[in-house]
């Protein structure tokens, strides 16, 4: 119970610091000091599933993206004076306002029924025992499947910002570490224990906290890592191959989901086979999840603006 | 040495409380070199010497509670990684503050 | 004694408030999206901890699996937003030289 005090102070502190103070660098840093503490909060609150994905893509990734996206920025668009904030008062009286209305929504909630009971009456027929990972990929496999497809969809968006010139050329700027450094180095190392890890995130979370979309953030972060000490180039967008692994998730989901149809409705799996399926949707997903997070955090082909 | 001390599960608690007892002294001292120290080398210097070993320390204490070898072992990787990372960290981290510093002088 | 659930529950309501000053306030179009993504961690931690009663109070082991399904759904889908949201802003930022929106240069 103190825990959780100090943790909830700690995560407001944080978030405040976050959205006050001077420095967008600053800012950044004390976001992902936040995702990491918010994933503490998914532990107490037994959401082990919740806390890896929070700390991998909510803390690292986005970490990633903001971190480097900063310095692109401040290339861009660095220099002068200028205020940092408008509107302070009526922003911090709404804010306030909402705030109020949300804690006196939450308090007024009536004690939820929940659906615990019947995802665990339902798992014996689910293929897995995790139960969140039985929700994903199978009672709520829309979720998922649609959710796969909104990552395409954003990719999509950032590559259609792509200039015509540079199109074809390797995804994000063009990274520049220096030969033998440290950074090459750790590149070397971390790539073969971060492919097992992620691999087994994605097989352990048939039973246990994992999954696809966790494992494949930890193998995006890997290929970013690669690219980052310069040890293998991004790929260059719109190559067929790579066309190939991010459609493969959806693509195999879909399948798996119309071919359901013959047993009784779309996205059904019957429960015999319901492991094997799951496993081929997870696997097919975890490849396009994985390159379409690394090239979501990559960016559009810059090949011009040199890091 | 897990083995030995099987079945004498007070003393196994102990020892594990004092090591991590010790590990998060270790921590609240890097955390107030962080804190305190001038520049950003002896901050570097405070935060991955100390965070090191305070993990290392936290690390053993939990390994003597582990039901078997296999935790012992993530442990131990999850360990060998902190180290790996915060050492690459702080090169990188040291690395840009040099630069810094030598444009400061220019 | 309070009710662990409901000290997170308003805990991400707060969250969900310093996100908001943030996202109104701030001029700086990154710290923006930033702080749209400090609300969005707010919502997803009071989503959380209202799944958290109804587990508790059900009786079942661990958090219901619907929301965590779901937190984890949005988590994925607000990195993609943000993904976009950044490479939106480097575009502006190369088209104009502004890390601004110019309807809040007054």
């Amino acid at each position: 119970m103190l825990l959780d005090v100090i943790l909830c102070g700690m995560i407001l502190a944080v978030a405040l610091a976050a959205v006050s103070g001077l420095g967008v660098f600053r800012a950044v840093v004390f976001f992902v000091v936040h995702g990491v503490l918010v994933s503490m909060a998914w532990l107490r609150l037994d959401a082990v599933d919740v806390a890896l994905a929070e700390a991998a893509i909510g803390a690292g990734l986005t970490g990633v993206l903001l971190l480097s996206a900063v310095a692109r920025l401040e290339r861009l668009a660095g220099g002068g004076a200028w205020r940092q904030r408008v509107n302070v008062l009526p922003a911090g009286l709404a804010a306030a306002g909402v705030t109020g209305a949300l804690m006196w929504a939450f308090l007024g909630l009536p004690q939820p029924a929940g659906l615990g009971a019947e995802v665990a009456a339902a798992l014996p027929r689910a293929g897995v025992e995790n139960p969140v990972t039985a929700v994903l990929l199978n009672f709520r496999g829309w979720d998922t499947l649609l959710e796969s497809v909104v990552l395409l969809a954003a990719l999509v968006g950032v590559w259609a910002l792509t200039a015509d010139d540079d199109w074809g050329a390797r995804a994000g700027v063009a990274q520049h570490a220096a030969p033998g450094g440290v950074l090459e180095g750790f590149g070397r190392v971390l790539p073969p224990l971060g492919l097992m890890v992620g691999v087994y995130l994605v097989w352990a979370g048939a039973a246990g906290p994992g999954g696809a979309f966790q494992g494949g953030t930890v193998l995006a972060a890997v290929a970013l890592l690669l690219a980052m000490a310069g040890l293998a180039p991004a790929p260059r967008v719109g190559a067929p191959a790579l066309r190939l692994a991010l459609v493969a998730g959806p693509a195999v989901f879909l399948g798996v989901g119309v071919a359901g149809l013959a047993w009784g409705g779309f996205l059904r799996l019957p429960p015999d086979i319901a492991k094997p399926l799951i496993l081929t949707i997870e696997a097919a997903l975890t490849l396009s999840i994985a390159v379409t997070l690394a090239l979501l955090v990559l960016g559009r082909p810059e090949p011009g603006d040199g890091a | 040495m897990i083995d030995a001390l099987d079945g004498i599960d007070g003393l196994r608690d102990a020892a594990s409380m004092a090591l991590t007892g010790l590990g998060l002294a270790f921590f609240v001292a890097g955390t107030l070199g962080l804190v305190r120290f001038p520049d950003s080398f002896s901050r570097l210097h405070a935060l991955t010497k100390a965070d090191n070993l305070g993990l290392g320390f936290l690390a053993l204490g939990l390994a003597l509670q582990a039901d078997h070898w296999g935790q012992v072992l993530r442990l131990a990787l999850i360990w060998g990684l902190a180290l790996i990372a915060a050492g690459i960290a702080a090169q990188l981290v040291a690395r840009a503050a040099l630069a810094e510093a030598a444009r400061r002088r220019r | 004694m309070i009710d662990p659930a409901l000290l997170y529950g308003l805990t991400g309501a707060a969250v969900v408030g310093l996100g908001l000053y943030g996202f109104l306030s701030l001029r700086h179009l990154l710290r923006r999206v930033l702080a749209f993504n400090v609300v969005g961690s707010g919502i997803f931690l009071m989503f959380g901890a209202a799944g958290y009663r109804g587990a508790v109070a059900e009786g079942t082991a661990g958090a219901d699996p619907v929301p965590q399904a779901l937190i984890i759904t949005g988590i994925v889908v607000a990195l993609a937003a943000t993904a976009l949201a950044v490479g939106l802003i480097l575009a502006h930022a190369r088209a104009t030289g502004r890390r601004t929106l110019p309807e809040d240069d007054t």
